[in-house]
């Protein structure tokens, strides 16, 4: 299947329509159903999109990505689209206006052909956790497709599009990228405006890009990426081409593995693959540095901490007022929160505003969220000091590949400490993506991490890109 | 430490959802195997660190005072679940 580089070249040329592409990918979508990447298709809605864009290409408009496909997890509110956030609490919630990066897109010219399936609100690590049930692995049907970006990731994968949005708060664009063998980046924590992506925890949160390769994921971060006035954590810098370093050569690049990275839990089929990855990154002429990440093991309680605290207040506003679901029978107000809360909510969802809610209640404050807040400055400070001896670092997404479905579901603390590798890095704020890299025993696909320092992903992008010109990892589909 | 039971009713009730006995007693099951992980934090030396609640310590922009928002209350209002005369609709809060 076509990269969105080619599908640019072929409506320049015009070789092909907007329409035609549109037309081509939701046949594709109506006929993997099964998968459930997604949660809303509307096909005249997407057509007529195309239609527009192909009169606009007719009466000279030359905007490059005028026509493109793609897909948008479903936290992000578009006008007039069902935005669900994967929660039975928005399953009628039909959003009143759109989020930056879904007017970025529109602005673009690109064609939206659906929202993706991810875990509610964000939460989870398999995709088990949506109202809309779990999404299928197009590796193995068995498969988690890893969360909680993935819907996004299996539609990619499975090529029903071109290209997808996601986000990230502990991993959620990285690890399904790993899952599913597709290519995700997740930017510097403010590069991608939050303003209209519902909100799991307002300091870890960021908007990032799924697709095929690094050159397609640097193309897409493009058009999301840019300050926002509305988003008082956005940043303010110059834009940037994130395509500026595609072709920039690794000579004298200087890599570093963090041994915590690679310590006891790491399959070794996932070693063995990140093995053979950073072999060629030494053969376009990178170095290897060992480097020590000490404080690792405490990113998963100090994110434990700090990202149900942050939901436990952001979710505080589902009170059954003002949008989204209301329970038919209670009594006096108070029932009312909570019967809606109580019906709306998932069992994650609850799990972890609960958790919030304890680690912000009187007299534990101090014992639970302030001393994750400062673990969290320690890894943030082992970040720097590693960034001294070398450029980016490289390690495996996931201790493994893509477990069963319904494999951890009894357990959720099993699953948490699955996001061992990712949390760190939305921690510390950094950017960090997922490259493809080969195949574990199972035949599931393997993803290795690059992280880099802030405002690295230019670099970042163009490392994967020459790595992704001498391999072909990225180029693998399963077979549907 | 561990949470109680009473402790998980009362968080409950603190995050306004409603739980069945059923949910407590499970939910006090996971939250302390939770906490068990959790806990592992607290015996790190934090003497000195300043807490970090944000990546790179960004201080919240100042904007001129001037009102930015447009009226949007009719499409706001369309997707609320009971709204009359332009407003929201509760249950009786005063007896």
């Amino acid at each position: 299947m076509l990269t969105i580089k080619q599908i640019i070249d072929q409506l320049a040329s015009g070789e092909t329509t907007a329409v035609a592409l549109a037309t081509q990918y939701l046949d594709r979508i109506a006929a993997h159903q099964h998968l459930n990447a997604f949660i809303t298709v509307d096909r005249e809605k997407s057509l007529a999109q195309a239609a527009a864009a192909d009169a606009a290409r007719a009466a000279g408009d030359t905007r490059p990505l005028l026509g493109v496909p793609l897909a948008h997890k479903d936290i992000f509110c578009a006008e007039g689209w069902k935005t669900s956030c994967g929660s039975k609490m928005l399953d009628n919630f039909i959003a009143p206006y759109s989020s930056n990066v879904v007017e970025r897109c529109d602005a673009a010219g690109l064609v939206t052909l659906g929202r993706t399936n991810m875990d509610e609100f964000a939460m989870g690590s398999s995709n088990e956790n949506s109202f809309y049930g779990p999404v299928k692995n197009p590796w193995d049907l068995t498969a988690v497709p890893g969360g909680s970006s993935g819907g996004s990731a299996a539609a990619v994968a499975a090529r029903l599009v071109p290209m997808a949005t996601g986000t990230d708060t502990g991993g959620s664009i990285r690890q399904p990228a790993a899952f599913c063998g597709i290519t995700g980046i997740k930017p510097t924590y403010g590069t991608v405006s939050r303003f209209g992506m519902i909100a799991y925890a307002s300091s870890l949160d960021q908007g990032g890009a799924m697709a095929q390769t690094a050159e397609d994921c640097a193309i897409l971060l493009n058009v999301m990426a840019g300050f926002d006035e509305r988003d008082s954590t956005s940043l303010q810098q110059a834009s940037e081409d994130y395509t500026r370093d595609l072709n920039q050569s690794l000579a004298g690049l200087k890599i570093g593995l963090p041994r915590e990275y690679f310590a006891d839990g790491l399959a070794g089929d996932v070693r063995a693959a990140i093995d053979a990855a950073v072999a060629e990154f030494k053969k376009l002429g990178a170095s290897i540095v060992d480097v020590s990440l000490p404080n690792t093991q405490m990113a998963i309680p100090a994110y434990y901490v700090i990202a149900p605290a942050e939901a436990s207040t952001n979710l505080s506003r589902f009170d059954g007022v003002r949008y989204g679901h209301r329970a038919s029978e209670y009594s006096g107000l108070n029932e009312m929160y909570e019967k809606t809360r109580a019906e709306g909510f998932g069992d994650e969802v609850k799990r972890r505003i609960l958790t919030g809610a304890y680690v912000l209640s009187h007299g534990y404050y101090d014992a639970y969220y302030l001393q994750a807040q400062k673990i969290r400055r320690m890894i943030a400070n082992d970040f720097q000091a590693v960034f001294k001896e070398c450029d980016v670092l490289f390690s495996p997404v996931s201790p493994s590949t893509a477990w069963n479905l319904g494999e951890k579901t009894a357990d959720p603390v099993a699953m948490y400490l699955e996001d061992i590798y990712t949390l760190g890095v939305n921690l510390a704020g950094l950017p960090a993506m997922s490259v493809p890299v080969g195949f574990g025993s199972n035949g599931r696909p393997v993803g290795m991490q690059i992280i880099g320092n802030y405002a690295g992903e230019s670099r970042m992008l163009g490392m994967a890109h020459q790595y992704q010109q001498v391999t072909d990892w990225h180029t693998k589909a399963p077979q549907l | 430490m561990s949470l109680s039971i009473d402790d998980v009713q009362r968080i409950a009730r603190l995050a306004r959802i409603a739980v069945t006995e059923n949910e407590v007693i499970e939910s006090h099951k996971q939250l302390n195997q939770l906490f068990s992980l959790i806990e592992e934090m607290r015996s790190i030396d934090t003497t000195g660190v300043e807490p970090m609640p944000h990546p790179q310590d960004m201080l919240l922009r100042l904007r001129d005072d001037v009102a930015t928002a447009t009226n949007r209350r009719e499409a706001f209002q369309a997707i609320a679940p009971a709204v009359e005369n332009g407003l929201y609709l509760v249950p009786k809060v005063i007896e």
